[in-house]
């Protein structure tokens, strides 16, 4: 394929890619927008948390504490604080960087699967604080969260809004927020990546001690990357948060760190598209499962003592995460790159006539 | 006084079984370098089998079958996926044990689902009286039975041809190969011994005191990972001291709780972790762990 004709494809797929995110709150229905916007919210902290496992190597399984400090933080300062909404969201992505911050010390120096291991202490410990620490979480109840208000505009259901026919509510409205925050978020990473910490980071996570010798300067390096994703992981929280409408301590658990991971296993290690892509897999599954429980074999209705669609979706993805490293190095999005390489080549293999041939042979 | 020295006693009682599960660990991660985070439901398996055969097969019969079953899903997990996985690095393979403890959690506790059960153990309830203390007799039977167990392995680790063979490999796994030493073996075996390490542990951490087998011993099975990372996960001396400081720990901050009110409820939980935390500071490669050297 030439190089312009690439481009032109390239083009037109983002092209319908933006349209369809556009133009879907005007057809899908709550269920749907719901789910999506979950989708999109685990995209941010997949993205996040691909910078350090996938392209640093360092392995957390802590990253839902990240979320509940995001998530808590905006609470707080939104309500009890009084702060403005959008400044409580800011904040509070900054306290999550700052959390990670503090843990920067351990982050710093273990490396790989060690880190992993300590990080499940932010789980832990994090439970112990969210139960705890009643007035500031609501204790096993959790808080309510209130709705994002931008320029006097507010992300919910009322004051009422209909466009084009379709009423406005707080999931329509949020989904557009959503979006914009996934693009910057994406945007962002894939700068980081692409550039020197990027290269940095990867060299970190292929040869520690050839990047030291380069003059990469390993601890800090790896303690940035930890920061970065903790925020990331604030941003999540806020979004989660946002579209829950609730902030409940047992949703940020070891289970979400677990899907986290997942995620970015399922789509690729290592890049922007395969968190998104791991991102949408992982938090559509169960909610298709859910949805078509009564239609699927070997799949029952929650409560009915079989396998329900939650337990399916746990089990379909932990079975996934398992043939991704054995088959498919490089996930879902490591597959979609390989195809594109390989499709012309094999029509270059049924029509040889069409193809030029090589240099040496002529 | 009585009551700390009681606390004490469960305390190393409960750390010597922390000791067994984190000693698995370790024995994994010196014979393969793979950080194993299956081992919670390796040991979720063995109870499990204990716990639904005892009243078929009696529980002796049961725990061995307990004990086999972990071992098996120990040497298989190793023989169809670790060992097949060809990737670069080794945390790539952590995370694949990741997914397989989340498919075998979610099978497992769906299994048992809100049930506790129990296992069966001739124990039971009674209590023994030294003195002025009172003491679970399960927990005697538990350090007695770790105690044993662990001195078992430890001489098996220095005296028998497999120890050797386990220790060339942990040394330097191309030269061991080289010498003769057949690998596929030695990690094999490393993952049958964890996970029948596992099912002893599952044993003792789902009898009296505590209700029974439930959703809720994976929890405390995790408690067995930071002891095995404060120790130092490439030393089995430290996977025994690291047992004992997380399971003493955990005794005494549980057991005053109510002087630690402003700490919160259920501190004795997170407390393992906060431990762990601690000692990393200052020693980030545990406190018997080798700190990796390079010459370049």
């Amino acid at each position: 394929m030439s190089r312009r004709s690439r481009w032109i494809t390239l083009g037109a797929v983002w092209g319908v890619v933006v349209v369809a995110a556009v133009v879907a709150p005007f057809y899908l229905e709550g269920f749907w927008l719901q789910t999506g916007l979950f989708a999109m919210s685990a995209a941010v902290g997949a993205i996040g948390i691909n910078l350090l496992t996938g392209a640093t190597g360092q392995l957390s399984l802590g990253h839902a504490f990240f979320l509940a400090v995001g998530a808590y933080a905006y609470v707080y300062l939104s309500t009890d604080v009084g702060l403005p909404t959008p400044l409580a969201a800011v904040v509070a992505v900054i306290l999550a960087g700052v959390a990670g911050g503090l843990f920067s010390p351990i982050a710093g120096r273990l490396k790989g699967a060690y880190l992993g291991i300590a990080t499940l202490a932010l789980i832990f410990g994090g439970q112990h604080v969210l139960f705890n620490a009643e007035p500031l979480t609501g204790g096993y109840n959790g808080r309510a969260v209130p709705p994002m208000e931008l320029f006097g505009f507010v992300f919910a259901d009322s004051p009422g809004l209909v466009l084009l026919n379709v009423p406005f509510g707080a999931l329509e409205r949020l989904w557009f927020l959503g979006l914009l925050v996934l693009a910057a978020a994406a945007a962002f990473a894939r700068g980081v990546l692409r550039g020197r910490p990027g290269l940095a980071m990867n060299t970190i996570r292929d040869h520690e001690i050839a990047a030291g010798v380069m003059g990469v300067p390993v601890a800090r390096y790896r303690a940035g990357v930890f920061v970065l994703s903790s925020m990331y992981g604030g941003l999540a929280g806020v979004l989660v948060a946002l579209v829950f409408q609730r902030a409940v301590p047992d949703y940020f658990g070891f289970l979400l760190s677990l899907d986290y991971l997942a995620m970015i296993v399922i789509g690729g290690l290592g890049s922007v598209a395969g968190a998104v892509i791991g991102a949408v897999f992982v938090s559509l599954l169960p909610q298709l499962l859910t949805r078509y429980s009564d239609a699927l074999p070997l799949v029952a209705e929650p409560g009915s003592g079989g396998v329900s669609p939650a337990e399916a979706a746990r089990i379909l993805y932990g079975a996934a995460v398992v043939t991704v490293v054995l088959f498919l190095p490089g996930g879902l999005h490591g597959l979609a790159t390989r195809l594109r390489r390989v499709i012309p080549r094999i029509k270059e293999l049924r029509w040889p006539n069409s193809a030029p041939a090589p240099a040496s042979r002529r | 006084m009585t009551t700390f020295l009681e606390l004490l006693v469960n305390g190393i009682s409960v750390g010597a079984v922390y000791a067994l599960i984190a000693l698995g660990f370790v024995v994994i991660f010196k014979a393969t370098e793979v950080v194993n985070f299956t081992h919670a439901s390796l040991l979720l398996a063995g109870g499990f089998l204990v716990a639904k055969l005892h009243p078929a097969l009696g529980f002796w019969l049961a725990l061995a079958a307990g004990v086999a079953g972990a071992a098996l899903v120990g040497a298989l997990i190793e023989f169809l996926i670790i060992r097949r996985a060809r990737v670069g690095s080794h945390g790539v393979l952590a995370i694949v044990t990741i997914g397989v403890d989340i498919l075998l959690t979610t099978e497992l506790t769906r299994e048992i689902g809100t049930d506790v059960l129990a296992l069966g153990d001739p124990w039971r309830d009674q209590v023994l009286h030294l003195g002025p203390i009172t003491i679970a007799e399960t927990r005697i039977v538990a350090l007695g039975v770790a105690a044993a167990l662990i001195t078992a392995f430890l001489l098996a680790f220095k005296f028998t041809g497999w120890g050797v063979a386990m220790r060339a490999t942990a040394e330097d796994a191309e030269t061991a190969a080289l010498m003769g030493v057949r690998l596929g073996r030695v990690s094999l075996s490393a993952w049958a011994v964890a996970g029948a390490l596992a099912a002893i542990a599952a044993l003792f951490l789902c009898v009296f005191p505590t209700p029974g087998l439930d959703r809720s011993t994976t929890a405390a099975a995790m408690k067995a990972f930071p002891a095995a990372i404060l120790g130092g996960l490439d030393s089995t001396t430290g996977a025994l001291a690291g047992g004992l400081i997380v399971g003493v720990t955990e005794a005494l901050m549980s057991g005053y709780q109510s002087q630690l009110a402003f700490l919160g409820r259920g501190i004795g939980d997170a407390a393992p972790f906060l431990v762990m935390i601690a000692i990393l500071l200052f020693r980030p490669a545990g406190i018997f762990g080798t700190k990796e050297l390079a010459r370049v």
